[in-house]
């Protein structure tokens, strides 16, 4: 464990110098999505088709998983260029290597670090969703740890990818095909039911819908409505998360013992 | 005045040399092809996302000349308009900054007989190439899925052109300016607010008026009003303020890029 809180300590001191341009990202762009999304379109919604979302006004429902899907897009990012950046680039991971350091340390302490920084975005999109008043029962705080967990289960698996790649050139294709289809199509924008039929169970293999509906039961207060389905989206989460932390840290030892 | 004039009849007659820079930029995109396919995808996803999966919620809005017209009509255009932004500004803004400071693929290209407006020229017409695929490959899923019937349809291509060559131009302009990756988040602050607010997803008439009219002086707004009202088929006169507009922003950008290149890279 202390061994792991030297990668954190060098991961925070690196960030303290370019947190300036993560401030726009975290806090801005929820402020400005729920604005034009949630109030700008949702009046457009809330005239014609509210029916659809369960008597919620297109704010209460895009806010929780807009949360949930910018914190996936976040840990997407802090997963590829700045892992391929430690074992290429910098090869500041090689470094630490050099050090008392084992591989495994290196790997788990980028994959916390990870961690805290989603919890950093998660924790300000909350208090613009409370801002909102889209915010429904205190669970609300709850979502913070939820939608780590939902960032982590791409966070982990893509960090593990990116530790076997030695160019970005794969990164566009994961953002393209994986990261924005299930951006648009897990839930966040519209529920999954107004899919074609054949496209709904697609949309279960998202491990981004599990979170987005996970989240919305924490932000909305609805979670008692279906408790079984709400336990199966924290067991496929934590799943995902315990398989690719283990993956992550093989490919990244990997990669450190053999070059 | 010797700045357009340096640049205008390059502009006019084409400069073969600047084609020199298109055929490096094939060679280099050739291993690397999908980035380029995959950049067609991102406003059919959209399109799919927005326009009927939540456009099945919205219902008809107010389009131009405030007919009520369905909302995946309404989208389309103003989604191909904010691609050909993104891309034009992508191309322009990372990948030239990339190109510029770190590969210096710029400066082993002056040692050969090109020259800085030849760069300028050739990026900003490789980028007018890939903005042209993407067009065509929308407008195409466009007539497929029957949204857009109308025969102006055609002109939504040079249109849609005409919209990346003046964010093209203006934002390699801005990154001539540049100094670290940090300060592209500048950029980020003007095209995200753009992207959301200029009338992309709903109609103007949600806002008050003062906000109204700043967002129609945005460059975006002029691009989605004129593509919109390109597809729907209600053409008037503000069309050819727009288009006028964007000639004006693209020529500007490109007398500034041409001066900045010449300093930053003949010194």
């Amino acid at each position: 464990m202390a061994a792991l809180s030297h990668v954190l300590e060098h991961r925070a001191v690196q960030y303290r110098r370019t947190f300036r341009s993560s401030v726009f990202s975290s806090f801005l762009s929820p402020v400005l999505f729920l604005t034009a999304m949630g109030l700008g379109l949702g009046g457009y919604v809330d005239r014609s088709g509210g029916a659809a979302l369960g008597g919620l006004t297109y704010l209460q429902f895009l806010a929780p998983g807009l949360l949930a899907a910018t914190v996936m897009q976040a840990a997407a990012f802090e997963a590829t260029f700045p892992i391929i950046g430690g074992l290429n680039w910098q090869r500041t991971f090689h470094a630490m290597y050099a050090t008392p350091l084992s591989p495994r340390d290196i790997a788990l302490g980028n994959l916390v670090w990870m961690a805290i920084r989603l919890a950093m975005i998660a924790t300000v999109f909350t208090v613009v969703i409370i801002a909102f008043g889209a915010a429904h029962s205190p669970l609300v705080v709850l979502g913070i740890p939820v939608a780590v967990l939902t960032g982590m289960a791409f966070g982990a698996p893509i960090a593990a990818y990116s530790a076997t790649q030695r160019t970005p050139n794969k990164f566009n294709v994961i953002f393209r095909f994986g990261i924005t289809p299930l951006f648009l199509f897990s839930g966040t924008f519209f529920p999954i039911e107004s899919l074609p039929g054949f496209l709904q169970p697609v949309a279960w293999l998202s491990p981004l819908w599990h979170g987005v509906d996970l989240t919305r039961g924490l932000v909305l207060g609805t979670l008692g409505q279906n408790p079984v389905a709400m336990l199966a989206h924290v067991i496929v989460l934590t799943t995902i998360v315990a398989v690719s932390t283990w993956a992550a840290v093989r490919t990244i030892e990997r990669r450190l013992v053999r070059g | 005045m010797t700045l357009p004039l340096r640049v205008t009849p390059t502009l006019m007659f084409g400069s073969r040399r600047a084609l020199r820079l298109i055929e490096r930029n094939l060679y280099v995109y050739r291993r690397t092809w999908i980035v380029i396919v995959s950049g067609f995808f991102e406003p059919l996803f959209y399109l799919l996302s927005i326009g009927f999966g939540l456009g099945r919620l919205v219902g008809n809005v107010p389009g131009p000349g405030g007919t009520e017209i369905p909302y995946q009509l309404f989208i389309a255009p103003a989604l191909l308009a904010s691609s050909s932004m993104n891309g034009a500004i992508t191309e322009a803004t990372l990948n030239f900054f990339f190109k510029l400071k770190y590969q210096k693929t710029f400066d082993s290209i002056l040692s050969t007989p090109l020259s800085v407006a030849d760069i300028a020229l050739g990026e900003l017409g490789w980028a007018l190439i890939r903005g042209a695929l993407y067009t065509v490959g929308f407008l195409g899923v466009m007539v497929i899925l029957s949204i857009g019937v109308s025969p102006w349809l055609l002109l939504t291509l040079p249109a849609a052109l005409l919209i990346s060559f003046a964010f093209g131009a203006v934002g390699m302009a801005a990154t001539s300016f540049m100094r670290t990756w940090q300060d592209f988040d500048l950029i980020q602050l003007v095209v995200l607010p753009m992207f959301l607010f200029s009338g992309t997803f709903y109609p103007l008439d949600a806002y008050p008026d003062a906000f109204r009219i700043v967002v129609q002086l945005t460059p975006l707004y002029q691009g989605v009003d004129l593509l919109r009202s390109l597809a729907v088929g209600v053409v008037g006169p503000s069309a050819i303020v727009h288009v006028a507009y964007l000639t004006v922003m693209g020529i500007a950008g490109l007398v500034v890029v041409s001066r900045r290149l010449d300093k930053l890279l003949l010194k």
